[in-house]
């Protein structure tokens, strides 16, 4: 990479950047809802423990790795999403596109502001999850790190599509952008094993990357076992996932240079 | 870049969409070191073909060339040898006037950053203002502020839409004299897309008469108006724009 292209990057992360600094709702909202959902579900979790006893506990830690986790996959693809809808918000996307930026280094720029916005959120709700519920997410192990690239890369890959529907359908499709991943939920086997979704679902569920670092997380959590084959299958989905995000959003952008939707994204 | 060079060429320069057509077939030419203005009542085509020449619209047939540069291949590299200004495009309104001109110092790979920021402020008069966010500033003062975000990168060609459009006379003036002087110091090339009759007037060497996606007419000032027969441009502009048949 070129320094110029270094800088181009850099620019855009420093416009995120500043906002932050001065701030404080704005850096209380990206930890509030993750820390929010763990208290909930841990509060879940201890009050099954005190009726049903230990086989609860190992639900529980499935439970709140599951909300933690997905909340990785979450914060990844809203962050995206919010880079690009920050941008169209304040009218300034018209003045980017003129810019030498190159779509590509706008995307990096994005999907690094992802990875700050989704560790500002998540560390919060680790620390509480540990300190309440004495849950330590770390405890999964090295492949942890596995799991957290894996939801990471498929919420890049969600919100890529997010944005080039955004480019096709102007402001109109921003609600996506908080919608999108929870409508796949329930096919990405968070809270239960795939097999417990009708059979004609479990291939839809199977498709999904997250599906699989889920059924992972789960042979750790109770049969102390690292599924490789799982992991393996969630990077591959990946790069199908992000691959398609990728060629999609060229297109998009394209059309959008040909329809001259550049010049009135988010009026 | 050499004075005698056209520093802007069009060449057949269409846009469509579905049935209408926006921009017909348009071709032009700008030396380096002029100012032109492209005038046009409201849909005759001007911010169609400013977006085509920034790329970011594609033409549906034609070629331009900015500094030298096929817009359709090397677009980035003539776009960093440019800049725009419109103050229909906003800066970011949370960021300090100066915070938003370091995002685009770096966008534009400007070396020295700091030091250019002082000498846009100090040209500009933007001292007081680089430390309050840019939505809380007066019409003229963003006029001020989008103008240093445009000459940040010290553009070769700027791209000018409507750069007094809602500034008081004074602003207005202050903004003419202003862009007078960066251009006859640097020797930058500018294209300019008013209405303000007096400012395509008093800055432009040429004019560029577009109406419904063709330029039906050009010439310096001084010759639109002989080959009208009239006192002032926006006469000119009247004739034009209503069909009316040349006095001379």
């Amino acid at each position: 990479m070129t320094r110029p292209a270094m800088r181009r990057i850099w620019g855009l992360l420093y416009r995120h950047l500043v906002l932050y600094r001065r701030s404080w709702p704005r850096l209380l909202e990206l930890c509030y809802w993750p820390v929010l959902q763990m208290c909930i579900w841990g509060f879940t979790a201890r009050f099954l423990m005190a009726r049903i006893g230990s086989p609860a506990a190992l639900a529980g830690a499935t439970l709140l790795g599951g909300v933690l986790l997905w909340e990785v996959a979450l914060r990844s693809q809203m962050g995206v999403a919010l880079s690009f809808l920050e941008e169209m918000w304040s009218r300034n996307l018209g003045h980017i596109f003129v810019s030498p930026m190159r779509p590509w280094e706008l995307v990096s720029a994005m999907i690094i502001m992802s990875m700050i916005r989704m560790f500002a959120g998540i560390i919060p709700a680790i620390a509480v999850a540990w300190l309440l519920y004495a849950y330590n997410l770390f405890a999964l192990g090295p492949v942890l790190a596995l799991f957290f690239m894996n939801l990471m890369i498929m919420g890049w890959a969600v919100a890529l599509g997010v944005v080039s529907l955004i480019l096709r359908h102007g402001a109109g499709a921003e609600a996506l952008a908080w919608s999108v991943l929870f409508g796949l939920t329930p096919f990405s086997a968070v809270f239960y094993p795939v097999s417990v979704l009708p059979h004609a679902l479990q291939p839809v569920a199977l498709a999904l990357p997250s599906a699989h670092v889920f059924e992972g997380m789960r042979a750790i959590v109770l049969n102390g076992v690292v599924r490789w084959d799982h992991l393996a299958a969630a990077f591959a989905l990946n790069a199908v996932w992000l691959a398609a995000a990728a060629v999609l959003f060229a297109r998009q952008f394209r059309q959008a240079r040909l329809r001259g939707a550049l010049i009135s994204i988010g009026e | 870049m050499p004075a005698h060079m056209d520093a802007i060429e069009v060449h057949g320069l269409t846009k469509r969409y579905g049935e209408t057509l926006a921009v017909d077939a348009i071709e032009f030419a700008v030396p380096a070191g002029a100012t032109v203005g492209l005038l046009g009542g409201n849909g005759a085509g001007k911010t169609t073909t400013i977006a085509m020449l920034l790329g970011l619209l594609i033409p549906s047939a034609g070629r331009i060339h900015v500094l030298g540069y096929d817009m359709a291949r090397d677009r980035f590299a003539a776009l960093a040898r440019m800049n725009f200004s419109s103050p229909y495009v906003s800066l970011p309104q949370r960021l300090s006037v100066a915070e938003n001109l370091r995002v685009y110092g770096h966008l534009y790979n400007v070396n020295g950053l700091e030091g250019r920021l002082a000498e846009l402020a100090g040209e500009l008069d933007l001292g007081e203002l680089l430390d309050r966010p840019a939505g809380k500033l007066s019409a003229g003062q963003k006029t001020r502020v989008a103008l240093a975000k445009a000459l940040i990168n010290r553009p070769e060609v700027l791209l000018l839409d409507e750069p007094t459009a809602s500034l008081d006379p004074d602003t207005g003036d202050w903004v003419r004299t202003w862009l007078e002087h960066y251009r006859d110091e640097s020797g930058c090339t500018i294209l300019l897309a008013s209405h303000n009759m007096a400012e395509v007037e008093r800055l432009c060497s040429r004019v560029l008469m577009l109406k419904q996606g063709r330029i039906v007419d050009q010439g310096s000032p001084p010759e639109l108006l002989d080959r009208y027969g009239r006192q002032d441009m926006e006469e000119v502009f009247l004739d034009i724009a209503r069909n009316r048949r040349r006095a001379a």
